[in-house]
């Protein structure tokens, strides 16, 4: 990495421990990643966004900052970044999604609260992420009791703006979720000091669609028969486009589909022919969770869909690009983020109905249901997640585990056991 | 065709030999170095049964220290292998229950004994030997002693299945004077309640075969007779299905 070490001593982070960050993270993705055979060229890009992970991008935002610029840091799919772009502000992901955040979670977390929310606020108190010290301010929302109290202990550090989600599905909710994105409107007009014009949203919605499209490609590319790239780059490339400036991930990933869909084209995989094909469901894995994906790769099958925040949740459904009104374009995003099957609402069939759908369009031999320790939602909807796909014939295991390494080799024999199963 | 299978558990190493329709086996502790184990065991089994390395065909292991084990050909889960060695030892069997030293597991098998489904414990002792183990040890008893412990008295109910919490809890119950038996009695029934909850989850089988170091225990076997309100086959070499599927199926090959 080059030397940011002056721009993290400006943001006040305890350079020390970050350094200790640092230090671990190379071998890590030298392992995971670094280590996979014929991997496409397009990934070259991702390589450098992560070599580069605490400095290219922070320093951009910051070049940002002193143009007057604002930048939003969110923590969930829910949050309409089409809104912040338009006006004139950067989105940017904050979720953790390594294990050497979690101690720093614990300081003011329960134990028993998810890794993702004790990393989340472990980075940001710790002060060892850059992206957690730029961000002019946190939107949260109310997806989690996890989540909604943690607000409350960062709003003692830093802004927290937070946007109420419904937990059910039904009209009134749907034009309460609309009032929501209005007062969020609001507030993120007063945050950057600039109006959101409908020309500025209808612009950003196209963005946003285009970035969504790119990441459906990308996806959609291990529909085939030939698996073009593996389940773990295609989950980096998931990860990135959290935080990543929205048209450059656009070109990077539209370009890595030419190369992908070309092998497709030539009949070039990156795993044998009969590798069996595993679908993850359940609850997201932030950068740098790579653990199951790993796991899964190096057992013999390759992952080819994930129904989750980081996968088809993220980026299936458009917002209508028609709307020339502000109003008709806030209606428009209300019903897109709506249809975002999370387990906080009741029911969420839907969600079910999705993962049955995706096991068939990727062609799946099984499906790994798995949930962040402590996630009550995900792992209490996974009794009917199970029993649907029992009763549609198609093999399922339900996984538990968390940011750390302690558990990676009892994981390994059951999901080993698990493909010997569909063998 | 010669094949052995190894099963290299957190506990026990088991060596399974197959030639024709002699079977040939051998228990030893695992030790620290599951990759010995499995060597020592090995050649310990072949100098017996009067076999050279190079009449062998295949070698297969399983077991938690399959990965160890260089001197194998193949590596197989201990779920693929216990299903494949009940349905051997009980031909119709349709489930198979394995307590072992660090977890325990339910297996649904077909008739061939191919995994239908299957669950583990979580990645705590929990409803597992090293549980009886642990808490024996806080008795001041061997964990082969439990059985005859465990005959007379009406079971004390412990509420603590995490080993650690028992423990305190055993010491707790001995303080108020609570006799062993019923604590071990007790113990016994808490194993067979956890077990129980794993099989009702996956809705309970027919032909039922119980496996692995703590099926030699005729109370733990009782009580989750109680539990699931049915029989459990109990084989007499119930600490070699792994290792006798695993040389199964290196005879498949």
């Amino acid at each position: 990495m080059a030397d940011y070490r002056q721009m993290w001593t400006s943001l006040g982070m305890d350079l020390e421990n970050h350094d200790k960050l640092c230090e671990v993270l190379p071998e890590v993705y030298t392992n995971v990643y670094l280590s996979q055979d014929n991997r496409p060229e397009g990934m070259d890009y991702f390589n450098f966004v992560v070599a580069e992970i605490h400095g290219v991008r922070p320093a951009e935002l910051i070049e940002h900052q002193k143009k007057g610029g604002k930048v939003f840091g969110t923590f969930c799919i829910f949050v309409p970044d089409e809104i912040i772009f338009a006006a004139g502000g950067i989105a940017t992901g904050l979720c953790g999604g390594s294990q050497f955040w979690v101690p720093g979670g614990e300081k003011v977390l329960p134990a028993n609260t998810c890794p993702l929310i004790k990393a989340s606020v472990g980075a940001r108190l710790d002060k060892t992420c850059p992206f957690f010290r730029i961000a002019d301010i946190y939107v949260g929302e109310t997806t989690c009791d996890g989540k909604k109290k943690a607000w409350e202990i960062l709003a003692e550090d830093v802004p927290v703006y937070v946007m109420d989600l419904p937990q059910m599905k039904r009209a009134k909710d749907i034009a309460a979720w609309e009032d929501e994105i209005k007062l969020f409107l609001a507030k993120v007009e007063e945050t950057t000091g600039n109006k959101v014009t409908p020309e500025a949203l209808g612009e950003k919605i196209k963005l946003i669609n285009a970035k969504r499209k790119a990441l459906a490609r990308l996806h959609g590319a291990r529909k085939n028969a030939t698996l073009p790239i593996s389940g773990k780059d295609v989950l980096l490339a998931t990860q990135v486009s959290f935080y990543d400036d929205p048209t450059r991930f656009i070109e990077q990933t539209n370009s890595l589909c030419d190369e992908i869909e070309g092998r497709v084209a030539k009949g070039e995989g990156v795993f044998p022919a009969d590798t069996p094909r595993i679908m993850i469901t359940g609850s997201p894995m932030a950068i740098p969770n790579w653990k199951l994906h790993h796991i899964v790769e190096t057992s013999g099958a390759a992952v080819v869909v994930e129904e989750m925040c980081t996968g088809s949740r993220y980026y299936e459904n458009l917002v209508d690009e028609t709307q020339t009104t502000l109003d008709g374009q806030i209606r428009a995003l209300a019903e897109r983020y709506m249809k975002i099957n999370c387990a906080c609402f009741s029911p969420n069939t839907n969600r079910i109905t999705d993962i049955i759908r995706l096991a068939k369009e990727y062609k799946v031999d099984g499906v790994l249901d798995t949930n962040l320790k402590f996630c009550s939602l995900y792992a209490t909807e996974s009794y009917n997640v199970e029993k649907a796909l029992k009763e549609a014939g198609i093999p399922v295991m339900h996984l538990e585990t968390d940011y750390s390494e302690q558990d990676a080799e009892q994981l390994r024999t059951r999901i080993e056991a698990f493909l010997e199963m569909l063998r | 065709m010669i094949a052995v299978g190894i099963d290299a558990g957190s506990t026990a190493t088991k060596a399974v030999l197959i030639d024709g329709d002699k079977i040939k086996a051998l228990i030893r502790p695992t030790g620290w170095s599951p990759r010995q184990a499995g060597r020592d065991i090995y050649a310990e089994l072949l100098n017996r049964e009067g076999y050279s390395a190079k009449q062998i065909d295949k070698i297969v292991a399983t077991g938690y220290g399959r990965i160890a084990l260089d001197l194998a050909q193949q590596k197989v889960t201990e779920i693929t292998c216990h299903a494949k060695g009940a349905a051997f030892l009980l031909p119709g069997a349709d489930m198979v229950i394995d307590v072992g030293g660090q977890d325990s597991k339910v297996i649904k098998i077909d008739p061939k004994g191919k995994v239908l489904d299957f669950a583990m414990n979580d990645k705590c002792a929990a409803g597992t030997g090293r549980f009886l183990q642990v808490t024996a040890a806080a008795l001041g008893l061997d964990v082969s002693e439990l059985p005859e412990f465990s005959q007379v008295e009406k079971p004390v109910n412990i509420n603590n299945i995490c080993t650690v919490f028992a423990e305190s809890e055993i010491i707790g119950l001995l303080a108020q004077g609570i006799k062993k038996e019923a604590i071990v009695a007790g113990l016994h029934l808490a194993v067979a309640k956890r077990v129980a909850a794993m099989v009702k989850r996956m809705s309970s089988g027919k032909q039922i075969v119980f496996t692995g170091g703590v099926a030699l225990n005729h109370s733990v076997q009782k009580y989750l007779e109680q539990e699931l309100g049915t029989k459990l086959y109990v084989p007499k070499y119930c600490q070699l299905a792994g290792a006798l599927g695993a040389a199964l199926l290196g005879l498949e090959v």
